[in-house]
């Protein structure tokens, strides 16, 4: 029973919390994706300038979560997700809007992200430093242990508050999201412009708006797994870096431009990712009784070391490029 | 005062000039149709005049008001209406969520104007929750057509409506753009199927190199011998 | 007044070219005297290597419009090929029965390959496709554990016995030469998945394999020593012992100057023939040229392969000139964007402008590093009482962070401002 419980901890609770903050970042990549037409390679740091807001935020007023019983981090969340917005606002503006509407190929807007990921990767190290940091000033993460009621099971399943609130919040995000892009005028009018922008401006849709909206979207969901995320583990400067594939590839295999797809790739990848480095090893070894006696069941037996964690999202994605390019659920923009 | 009135209209894309002066004067109550070969700059006036092609030189009008070079969406609180010829819908969206993007300058009127159009196109209420990307193609120009309508237009382009839809579909399409226009909604068109659309036309233009060819009535531009033969083909 | 002075010029006065080459002049000037020449020497010789593999982005991105984001990849490899084939041979490797033990994990590794293939083909005798993609990745994985199974204890022996299998002895060029082509090999990979697809994707899978090809040279252990680096690499040319360092790394700087003219005078070559002609063609109407029957995919794979395989030589010349295999030295800051700033603001398809550029924007790299650190120094003085957040003590890593924010803002601005470049591509009309 042990080791159900391990495979819990290790497979289904850290799947699920990877893939819930990939979902999360693959949304706001196939959301800009399907509005502007590029692959904003900025995004992964969008999520870390936010989680640094949010620890901002806490140092100054540590402890006020207190007053509602809730981490302060989860109290200061809105203030990161609006300094996010603001901030993906204002790089829009500066850096990609003039771009645009000089009519550039996409590819080269691509590039000028990835130099806005140097600059704002430069700015946060510069200010923030290259150490790990924890979110919580002054209070204590909360971990959650749960025995089972079986006799065989001595050790508790573990799940820690940001990985619970990461999970509702994942949920509410895409409930709220659905709602939004199907009920609101503002929604369908996003929704109008993925599906044909030319169209979209001939209707008289404020364009300008809806692209506006689309980065306050993307920076609040930037700003919330970029919280979450170092909330449950600290909150390093490399958090982007190690994003980036991840998140690229969910939105891809998803199919771009196609936020349900972006949900259902954000858990493929994260899934695929803790199966791969799982020890299975773990589990063969109560059935060992089942195998032949010249079978040896090695000290590990996973499908790559922790080291080559990367290599899962980059595969998935090199098996949907060949495979099936605009993603399962056939993307728009190929 | 006409409802819209163009002067000598250049312009064209990235500096290269199609339009070489063309003349265009339509009223309420007309139905413009513009025909010409291939080239002749026919899509290029309409997007001119709904300010997605630069216009460098001449003048247009919309009741006496300079709109020259205006962004579409302005022009859309105008009270003008275009529908291009291609990707003329929004493919993932539900019939009724189309209509509701025509009308998304004026969310107060979507509701009653929602009723008319469905009243107008019985098919798409039929259809209403379906994607529009699943229709056939004359219900998918009632799409576009009733999208437009949906912000009570007084000005309808439309860029060849018919292009591609079996003559049956063709002659519906016809019809129901007269009884547009009887509503009081003045129409501008181009047309390949040039014959059926002059014969509707209270008003017809030729254009040949970006320029005016002839300029009458859709009935004596079809019995114009030189008309017929240097386009109509005989 | 000035734009009077410039129209007194002939029209194909090759002015702006001469400005450049003379700012590039000035600049390496200024560094020698200023920093003595063996540091000036240095200096020159990394700047060369850098515009080797300045000239492979550029005609990725200047011919081809194809953005490889991941260029510090195909240095790496470039690198440990230099290494692999530089290095002395290992005696404590070779002298005991590993090499026949490794030599038997790598068959066991074909062998898998050749089984997995064979199975993905079952479908030619009648297995419905469904079966064929189960059966396959059902193969795929078990013969994946049993390979990696196979590798661990040799691999694991490797390390302890004899710290890694070692080099083969060669003269460093031809590691430079192979490692060109295993970058072209990779590149090959790459291109063959992506190229066809919208141009995003390209970046984002260069990206990708750079990073993994950074984790599997930093992770083998038995094959680079990972972490603990290789070092000395043997130099293809006479090394600073015996002829001391100016006159050794100029001799160093002359086999690297005979490789950038040469690959220039082959691009120069390349883009005024046919096959150049093409391929703009093809970079800047892409439809018109499928119309045309030309195999716009194909073309394109050549042209990226090309520009990876003089990555992949440009990268070993520069780790053999480091005189170090690290791979933790890689970072795609130095070895991606830095290249990347020199080809856009070089002028992307223009080769000379691309050569300049990365002369230029080298030494301004090196020459920003005490000029960060005097900045930062006056930052922690005023800031430091302001924030406080850190103690300033580690502010050589800060100012690297700030050359980081200078880097990006340059793309950024560059592709806004002067998206050709200070040499932008000249665009000839032939004739007829």
């Amino acid at each position: 029973m042990n080791e159900l419980v391990f495979f819990i901890n290790n497979v289904v609770i850290s799947g699920t919390v990877a893939g819930s903050i990939y979902a999360i970042g693959a949304i706001g990549i196939t959301l800009v994706f399907s509005i502007m037409r590029f692959a904003h390679f900025a995004h992964a740091d969008l999520m870390t300038f936010g989680a640094l807001m949010v620890l901002m935020f806490t140092s100054l007023f540590p402890g006020s979560g207190a007053l509602l019983g809730i981490p302060t981090p989860l109290l200061m969340l809105p203030l990161g997700m609006a300094m996010t917005a603001f901030l993906a606002i204002g790089i829009d503006r500066t850096f990609y809007k003039p771009m645009r509407e000089h009519g550039v190929k996409p590819i080269v807007i691509v590039i000028a992200s990835l130099g806005v990921t140097l600059m704002l990767q430069g700015l946060i190290r510069l200010f923030a430093g290259t150490g790990s940091r924890s979110m919580y000033v002054g209070e204590s993460k909360g971990i959650y242990r749960l025995e089972l009621p079986f006799e065989l099971a001595s050790r508790p399943i573990v799940i820690t508050e940001p990985q619970i609130t990461l999970i509702l919040f994942t949920l509410v995000a895409v409930i709220g999201l659905h709602l939004f892009m199907h009920r609101t005028r503002t929604g369908k009018a996003m929704r109008a412009m993925s599906d044909n922008p030319d169209l979209a401006r001939v209707s008289g849709i404020n364009t300008d708006k809806v692209v506006m909206v689309t980065w306050i979207l993307a920076g609040c969901l930037a700003a919330a797994a970029g919280t979450f995320l170092s909330m449950d583990v600290s909150l390093t400067p490399d958090l982007s870096f190690h994003l980036l594939l991840p998140i690229f590839a969910a939105a891809i295999v998803g199919g771009v431009g196609h936020p349900y797809g972006a949900i259902a790739g954000g858990f493929l990848v994260g899934f695929a990712e803790t199966l791969s480095v799982f020890n299975w090893a773990v589990l063969l070894r109560p059935i060992r009784h089942w195998f032949p006696e010249w079978v040896e069941i090695p000290r590990t037996l996973a499908l790559v070391g922790t080291e080559y964690k990367i290599v899962v999202p980059f595969f998935i994605l090199v098996v949907v490029l060949v495979w099936r390019p605009t993603g399962i659920f056939k993307g728009k923009v190929i | 005062m006409s409802l819209l009135n163009a002067t000598q209209v250049q312009g064209g894309y990235g500096g290269m000039n199609i339009l070489k002066g063309v003349d265009m004067a339509i009223d309420k109550e007309d139905i413009g149709v513009i025909v010409g070969p291939n080239g002749a700059g026919k899509s290029t006036m309409l997007k001119a005049i709904f300010g997605l092609v630069q216009v460098t030189d001449g003048d247009i009008l919309l009741r006496g008001e300079s709109i020259r070079n205006r962004q579409p969406n302005e022009l859309v609180h105008l009270g003008m209406g275009f529908i291009p010829q291609e990707k003329n819908i929004f493919p993932s969206m539900t019939v009724e969520e189309n209509l509701e993007m025509g009308a998304y300058i004026k969310p107060r009127t979507t509701a009653r104007m929602l009723e008319k159009i469905y009243s107008f196109f019985p098919d798409l209420k039929q259809k209403r929750k379906q994607p529009s990307g699943e229709l056939s193609g004359g219900q998918r120009q009632m799409v576009a057509m009733g999208r437009a309508l949906m912000t009570e237009p007084t000005l309808l382009l439309l860029d060849e409506p018919t292009a591609g839809l079996s003559p049956l579909y063709m002659q519906e399409i016809f019809d129901r753009i007269v009884e547009i226009n009887k509503a009081g909604v003045g129409i501008l068109m181009v047309e390949q199927n040039a014959k059926q659309a002059l014969a509707i036309a209270t008003k017809g233009f030729v254009l040949a190199s970006g320029q005016n060819l002839f300029t009458d009535t859709g009935e004596k531009l079809l019995n114009d011998p030189d008309v017929a033969k240097s386009f109509l083909g005989g | 007044m000035l734009a009077n002075i410039l129209n007194k010029f002939p029209e194909n006065f090759p002015l702006r070219e001469l400005v450049v080459a003379g700012l590039v002049f000035l600049a390496v000037l200024l560094v020698l005297i200023s920093q003595g020449s063996a540091y000036g020497v240095r200096m020159l010789v990394e700047a060369s290597c850098y515009a080797i593999i300045a000239l492979g982005l550029t005609i990725q991105w200047g011919y081809g419009g194809q953005f490889n984001a991941g260029v510090m990849g195909f240095v790496a490899l470039g690198g440990f090929c230099a290494m692999l084939f530089s290095v002395p041979v290992n005696d404590a490797f070779w002298s005991t029965d590993l090499p026949g033990e490794l030599g038997r994990a790598f068959v066991w590794l074909i062998a898998g390959v050749l089984l997995v293939v064979a199975v993905s083909q079952l479908h030619r005798f009648g297995l419905s496709k469904r079966l064929r993609t189960v059966l396959t990745i059902i193969v795929a994985l078990i013969t994946w554990m049993v390979v990696k199974s196979v590798f661990a204890p040799v691999t694991s022996a490797i390390e302890n016995q004899a710290g890694f299998i070692g080099g083969l002895g060669l003269p460093a060029w031809i590691g430079w030469l192979v490692g060109g082509l295993l970058a072209g090999l990779v590149g090959y990979f790459i291109g063959h998945i992506c190229l066809g697809l919208r141009s995003d994707y390209l970046a984002i899978a260069t990206l990708g394999i750079a990073e993994i090809i950074k984790a599997f040279l930093k992770n083998e252990d038995w094959l680079t020593r990972g972490t603990a680096t290789v070092s000395p690499l043997p130099w293809p040319t006479p090394g600073p012992a015996e002829l001391g360092f100016v006159l050794s790394r100029s001799i160093y700087l002359a086999v690297t100057a005979v490789m950038i003219v040469a690959i220039f005078f082959l691009l120069q070559r390349a883009y005024h023939a046919p096959w150049g002609r093409m391929i703009r063609a093809i970079r800047d109407n892409e439809i018109a040229a499928q119309a045309m029957g030309k195999d716009v995919n194909k073309r394109r794979l050549e042209v990226f392969v090309f520009g990876c395989v003089l990555i992949g030589i440009g990268g070993g010349a520069l780790t053999t000139f480091n005189g170090i295999f690290d791979a933790q030295g890689y970072l795609p800051l130095n070895h991606t964007f830095l290249v990347l700033v020199m080809v856009i603001l070089g002028g992307p398809g223009n080769n000379l402008g691309t050569i300049l550029g990365a002369l230029l924007v080298y030494i301004i790299w090196v020459m920003s590093e005490p000029l960060a650190l005097y900045v930062m120094h006056l930052y922690a003085d005023v800031a430091g009482s302001l924030f406080g957040w850190e103690a300033p003590a580690n502010l050589s890593s800060r100012a690297l962070q700030a050359r980081v924010f200078v880097i990006g803002l340059l793309i950024t601005l560059v592709l806004r401002y002067a998206p050709k470049g200070l040499m932008p591509e000249k665009l000839t009309h032939e004739k007829g």
